[in-house]
């Protein structure tokens, strides 16, 4: 039962709000590097626009989903009121007005550093502090995920916890433990500077901290996706999840390899010996797993539903699937999206490979992938299945749905497959200009062509997206039931404690994050010739 | 739709396939580690090995990064190592010419923010950071201009560090170093 109906509204709408803004800054983004335009424009503009894009987009909106989401799992898989009810509006509204807090230096020009930050630049305390404002926010969330999975345990000794509950605490405690680098980053590096208490900052000690939260991230943003995999899209379309304790094995392994593993976005840096950048490299394989193991439940749980309904063949099944189901839709066209970028992801982790790539366009096409494609095509599944419960009216519009979803995949497609290519032709990314006149470069404008056309298609199906959402707000009345998560084809009726319950992994999670990053961390603590001027952007200095 | 649950033989064929799957997905990612793991012990393609600083406040004052030692110098082994250095907006030298078929060692730094380093056509690329060394072994296979531009936002200006990179006959280059121990093609 949902109770709480209008906190989940709230955070799901502030999220798409977020959502819509930033996607218009995108598509402008990709409009104005972009051989269309022909107009001169001030470069600044570009560094501020990616700097709210990206901050946005990375941190605000899909923080956002994963609490509104993670509360209406409380409520719908636990049965029962979320406990802390206060302290969640609070949590909102510390993410609401850290958002605006960070964004009102950034659209002055202030802060013009870009969601990584990267010292010794260094920006407006504003924009740092409303980041952390929204990172406060979300730990507030995480804590009462973790009340709530504790007093449930607590009255229903022995039963397992249910799976969408079970992943949802897993993805909190990987989001409260992986920001805790970027917050050491701002809290002890580049707020004393930024404050202009100090005036030296270690960016190499700066960057180690930052790849600690910068992997792990894709995961806190990935997990409201994979929950929508395993506990919506088999229910969905009228199936069973495959394997239950599979599913949890998937969701431990992210808690536990996501983090240690971050030094891969540091392999051509000189701050960080050769020894831990192949250990992280070798985590880095590891968490590849997971993500196999989801892909075959996920397959298999369709199969079912298939068959159960009358499919039959060895692949005549697949033609059986329930399409015009906009959920099923979703799926399909996110595992496809995922597949792409998983090679793509194959590919920047081997750090032979990764030389011909690092830092290109590749990289930003590679992520607007897995992150807008496969990832963000679920939080629109996730929202069009909410949105009956959580509004009261009935859910219509499934062609429109359809079309939006279509409309979504096709234009990642067209944005980013472009995009990679360019990368792998050399070209560096994060410039707010190309001169395409020059020969060397010009091989390469037709495809940033390409990509800008992409990026106005999903404008459009964004657009209708919120349409969509609108429209549920308003169209007629009807009660939508109990919202419910999908069940395992083999319910277990006992299950091992270790796949009920979060303390061994959460020892292996922190104690391999200190086994992997306490020497690189400590021994660029220890040089102090490493401190160097920061560097103030914007007019305020 | 039924909730009670089966435990026959369904059960066990779809453990045994989940557990087939397990296996084939950890094999897979084994290989796909060993095959890194292999490739850059034998092929030497491992990232820098130690950590080497230098501090951007006395770049210009003293060590090996001072401006007449920037640019390219013959070693007694006959080798070549590139000295450069990135600040915002470009690069200096900002022309960098080097033999073909030579081993040679990019030594370079930044004197500010963090910049990239990176020589399109090769797979030559890495961060340049302040305070730290970036050290690494290339060879360019024959002659040619390739573009060198940063690849990591360094600030407003960001858009235009697009440096060069000359790559000249072996023997031109050795005819080059006889009048200057340090060479460029910017003038
Ligand atoms: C849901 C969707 C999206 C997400 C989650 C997302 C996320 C991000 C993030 C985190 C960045 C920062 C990257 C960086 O600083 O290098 C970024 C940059 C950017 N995004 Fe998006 N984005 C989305 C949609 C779009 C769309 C629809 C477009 C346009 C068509 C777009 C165009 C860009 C561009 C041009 C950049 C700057 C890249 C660069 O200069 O290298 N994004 N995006
Ligand atoms: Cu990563
Ligand atoms: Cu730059």
């Amino acid at each position: 039962m949902l109770t709480n109906k209008r906190l989940i509204l709230a955070h799901f709408w502030l999220a798409f709000i977020v959502f819509g803004l930033a996607l218009v800054l995108g598509a402008w983004q990709m409009f104005v590097r972009s051989p269309l335009n022909t107009w001169h424009f001030n470069p600044e503009f570009y560094y501020r626009s990616v700097t709210a894009h990206g901050s946005a987009m990375g941190y605000v909106f899909p923080t956002l989903i994963a609490m509104g989401f993670g509360y209406a799992i409380t409520e719908a898989s636990l049965e029962k009121p979320l406990v802390g009810r206060r302290w969640a509006w609070v949590g909102f509204f510390l993410v609401a007005i850290g958002a605006v807090v960070a964004m009102i230096p950034v659209s002055l020009g202030r802060a013009s550093v870009l969601y990584t930050f990267y010292p010794p630049m260094i920006g407006n305390p504003f924009y740092y502090i409303g980041v952390v404002m929204v990172v406060v926010g979300s730990w507030i969330w995480v804590a009462l995920m973790s009340i709530n999975f504790t007093i449930w345990k607590r009255e229903n000794p022995g039963k397992p916890v249910p799976l969408a509950m079970f992943a949802n605490v897993a993805g909190s405690y990987l989001w409260a433990w992986t920001a805790v680098g970027a917050a050491l980053e701002i809290l002890f590096q580049i707020l004393p500077v930024a404050l202009g208490l100090r005036s030296t900052i270690d960016a190499g000690l700066a960057r180690v901290f930052f790849s600690w939260t910068l992997h792990a991230i894709v995961y806190f943003w990935l997990i409201p996706t994979y929950i929508a995999y395993y506990t919506i899209f088999p229910r969905a379309i009228g199936g069973r999840i495959y394997s239950d304790a599979m599913a949890r094995i998937a969701f431990i392994l992210f808690v536990v390899v996501a983090m240690p593993i971050g030094v891969h976005h540091l392999f051509a840096d000189p701050q960080v010996g050769a020894g831990f950048k192949f250990m992280h490299s070798v985590f880095t394989g590891l968490v590849a797993l997971p993500t196999l193991l989801t892909v075959f439940t996920i397959c298999a749980s369709a199969e079912i539903a298939s068959r159960l309904c009358g499919g039959r063949g060895a692949f005549g099944w697949i033609r059986a699937l329930p399409w015009s189901n906009p959920i099923m839709l979703a799926t399909a066209l996110s595992l496809v999206m995922l597949g792409f970028g998983g090679a793509g992801g194959l590919i920047n982790m081997s750090y032979q490979l990764n030389t011909s790539v690092h830092n290109t366009q590749w990289v930003t096409g590679h992520f607007h992938l897995i992150f807008g494609g496969a990832i963000v095509i679920m939080y629109f599944a996730i929202a069009y299945d909410l949105w009956p419960h959580l509004t009261g009216r009935a859910s219509e519009g499934f062609g429109l749905m359809r079309t939006q979803l279509w409309l979504w995949f096709i234009g990642m497609i067209v944005t980013t497959f472009p995009w990679h290519y360019v990368g792998i032709l050399g070209m560096p990314r994060r410039m707010a200009f190309y001169d395409y006149a020059n020969p060397v470069i010009s091989p390469e404008a037709f495809s940033v062509v390409m990509s800008a056309i992409g990026g106005f298609i999903l404008l459009i199906s964004g657009t209708l997206f919120l349409l969509v959402l609108i429209r549920g707000q308003f169209s007629t009345k009807g009660e939508a039931g109990a919202y419910r998560f999908a069940i395992a084809l083999h319910m277990p009726e006992r299950i091992p404690v270790a796949l009920n319950s979060f303390g061994l992994w959460l020892a292996l999670m922190v104690g391999l994050t200190v086994v992997n990053y306490g020497f690189p961390i400590a021994q660029l603590m220890a040089l102090s010739e490493t401190n160097v001027p920061a560097v103030y952007v914007g007019a305020s200095r | 739709m039924a909730t009670e649950t089966d435990h026959g033989p369904g059960e066990a064929v779809a453990a045994r396939i989940e557990r087939r799957w397990a296996t084939l997905s950890i094999v897979i990612v084994a290989l796909l580690v060993g095959m890194a793991a292999v490739i850059g012990i034998h092929r030497a393609t491992m990232p820098q090995a130690r950590v080497e600083t230098a501090d951007p406040k006395t770049l210009h004052l003293s060590g090996e990064f001072i401006e007449s030692n920037l640019g390219s110098a013959v070693e007694p082994d006959g080798s070549v190592t590139v000295r450069a250095i990135g600040q915002q907006y470009s690069f200096t030298p900002q022309c960098i010419v080097v033999p073909a078929e030579t081993p040679i060692t990019i030594r370079a730094t930044s004197a500010d923010v963090v910049h990239g380093f990176l020589i399109e056509g090769t797979n030559i690329n890495t961060m340049l950071v302040p305070g730290y060394v970036s050290d690494l072994p290339v060879r360019f296979s024959a002659p040619g201009e390739h573009v060198m531009p940063c690849q990591e936002f360094c600030g407003i200006g960001h858009q235009g560090m697009w440096g060069k990179v000359k790559v000249v006959d072996r023997t031109a280059f050795l005819n080059m170093t006889a009048a200057k121990r340090r060479l460029t093609c910017a003038d």
